[in-house]
């Protein structure tokens, strides 16, 4: 019963504050209401018995959040707070695309048919997860490293103004990198 | 290594453990003015708390054109908040509040949280300096957590779970960890002093950009912003003790009182070190985190799982 | 809670990411909507993990799926970067040439 109304009460939050997210004309506002919906879907993970996922999903998502905002500061180019303005396009389209996902979707949820529950949880979840991705799924999870470091690398290419040229001069000949104190943040 | 080495109490005791939490807060603030006061010639610095508590809450609020109010009190309070919330998995000495299976995780989440809060209160306020002290935390974020996040992994390893209890009773008859991985502990305490807004980390608060994050800040607003910071840091403090010094391990006195001893030491340690070591400019940091500290953490994490597995 | 409404709430998170990923200009802002949209199968597949087969080698997928959204995050920003520093811009409206 009471998992019921917590349940209940994460999900009006977190749906309620997904939609503000493209409701609110703040930037800050929009993407910490981002963070509060990821708040509560890692809630309702956690009334899941799943600790350790929803625990890293709002570790995460907060981390990625404030990152985030920094972005939405950073790139926007007029603030809508102060020149209300209305940044979208295709409204009709998206609007009915996604009342139509949604009535597909939760359409599908209640009328599919679904299974019984197979087997039960194992006692100790998050220590039957971690021998779970160090043995069966461990290919999983170093398939999803390498990845990472793929993403990282990339990442930093696309994203980063200094190139060679920009280190070593214009020969390649220039010994060490200047700007290498900052961070490599400026060229 | 048995799991369940401690017993889980009742909630009401949550209030004890704030109140403790409150009083090392206390003791770290006048230990800070005391030494303050020192370093000028003075002494005393007693009446330090009091009088700031009296000035902070007599002081009218002090508001800035278009402020984002909402977003700033969410900064302030959620510091004031936060360290309690880390509080709930630390045990003292048998007994502890939540019992969870994943408290490392959890005190690494309320961590992160303070990523948000910091610049939020720099946000919310509406003003340059301000936004500029919640970006300078954001950078030293960038530097700091990563390691602070393998630091807390390594006396997981070693302990082979998750659960602090089980950490801290995985000591009880063996060395501490700090002894083998002093690494991981001078990382998880820069990481305290980085969550914490504290001494080398305080570049977000400078007096250089008139005081960054707080700049604005002021009254009851001020007073749980940087009450929150000294609670984080206390409670930074307390977590080391199960994580890397033995919980409650030690002769004669009783496992809590040891507990409490040992975060005092910590705690007083922090504090000292404020004075003692710069402030770390966030983008030279940005180079130490990622190419000193991070490698470091990694081998010793590597050390500590290879010492996990031979002893099997 | 029931796994029907847990995948009812999932599936309103997901129609409202795709609103966002597809009305909005900026391209942080359809970083948020692709976001909620994985937000939603973040909440789905915990509910199907618990009420369908909850043993532990089903919550992986979960642990791949917040991998995704890592993955979808840094390579957003730098491609933001990327734009912004080119072209001086964060409309999507302004990077079309792969459309032509």
């Amino acid at each position: 019963m009471l998992i019921g109304i917590a349940f209940w009460v994460l999900a009006v939050i977190a749906v309620a504050t997904g939609l503000a997210v493209f409701v609110v004309n703040s930037m800050a506002r929009a993407t910490y209401a981002l963070a509060v919906s990821f708040i509560a879907v890692g809630g309702q993970i956690l009334l899941l018995q799943q600790n350790y996922l929803g625990l890293i999903t709002i570790l995460m998502m907060v981390m990625e959040m404030a990152v985030m905002a920094v972005y939405m500061v950073m790139f926007m180019g007029m603030n809508p707070a102060l020149m209300p303005m209305d940044m979208t396009h295709g409204k009709k389209t998206a609007i009915g695309a996604s009342v139509g996902a949604f009535v597909v979707l939760a359409g599908g949820a209640l009328l599919v048919p679904w299974p019984d529950r197979r087997g039960g949880p194992p006692d100790d979840l998050t220590h039957a997860l971690g021998l779970e991705i160090m043995d069966g799924k461990m290919l999983v999870m170093a398939v999803v490293g390498a990845v990472m470091v793929a993403t990282i690398v990339a990442g930093v290419v696309l994203a980063a103004g200094r190139t060679r040229y920009d280190r070593f001069g214009d020969d390649l000949r220039q010994r060490g990198s200047n700007g290498a104190s900052l961070g490599g943040a400026q060229k | 290594m048995t799991d369940s080495a401690v017993v889980t109490v009742s909630a009401l005791w949550a209030v004890i453990a704030g109140t403790l939490l409150c009083g090392f807060a206390v003791f770290a603030v006048t230990l800070d003015a005391g030494l303050s006061a020192r370093a000028h010639g003075a002494g005393g610095g007693w009446f330090t708390l009091p009088s700031r508590l009296a000035r902070l809450l007599r002081q009218r609020r002090r508001t800035t054109v278009a402020a984002d109010t909402l977003l700033w009190r969410v900064g302030g309070i959620g510091m004031f908040i936060g360290a309690f919330l880390m509080v709930a998995v630390i045990p003292l000495g048998r007994w502890t509040l939540a019992d969870l299976d994943v408290g490392v995780v959890w005190f690494n989440t309320i961590d992160v949280l303070v990523w948000a809060l910091v610049w939020l209160t720099g946000w919310g306020a509406n003003s340059t300096h301000s936004l500029v002290g919640g970006y300078r935390f954001l950078a030293h974020g960038l530097a700091y957590e990563l390691p602070l996040m393998f630091a807390l992994v390594a006396p997981a390893i070693a302990a082979g779970s998750l659960r602090v209890g089980a950490v801290a009773s995985a000591q009880q008859d063996d060395v501490w960890f700090v002894v083998w991985m002093p690494v991981a502990f001078l990382i998880y305490l820069i990481g305290v002093m980085g969550f914490s807004v504290w001494g080398p980390f305080a570049a977000a608060l400078a007096t250089d950009i008139a005081g960054g994050a707080g700049a604005e800040l002021s009254a009851v607003d001020r007073l749980v912003f940087h009450a929150g910071r000294y609670l984080f840091l206390a409670a930074g403090a307390a977590f080391s003790v199960p994580l890397f010094l033995g919980g409650g391990a030690g002769p004669w006195l009783p496992a809590w009182a040891w507990v409490l001893i040992k975060t005092l030491v910590v705690l007083a340690v922090l504090v000292w070190l404020r004075r003692k070591v710069p402030l770390l400019r966030p983008d030279r940091f940005m180079s130490i985190g990622w190419t000193i500290l991070l490698p470091a953490i990694v081998v010793q994490d590597l050390v500590v799982s290879v010492v996990a597995v031979w002893k099997g | 809670m029931t796994l029907e409404a847990v995948l009812v709430v999932a599936s309103a998170l997901f129609a409202v990411g795709l609103y966002g990923a597809l009305s909005q200009q900026v391209v942080v802002m359809v970083m948020m909507g692709l976001e909620l949209m994985i937000n939603g199968i973040l909440l789905a597949a915990g509910g199907f993990w618990w009420f369908l087969a909850p043993d532990p080698s089903g919550q992986v997928l979960l642990l791949v799926i917040l991998a995704a959204m890592t993955v979808e995050m840094a390579m957003g920003f730098a491609v933001a970067t990327l734009l912004h520093r080119r072209r001086q811009t964060d409309m999507t409206d302004m990077a079309q040439e792969l459309s032509r």
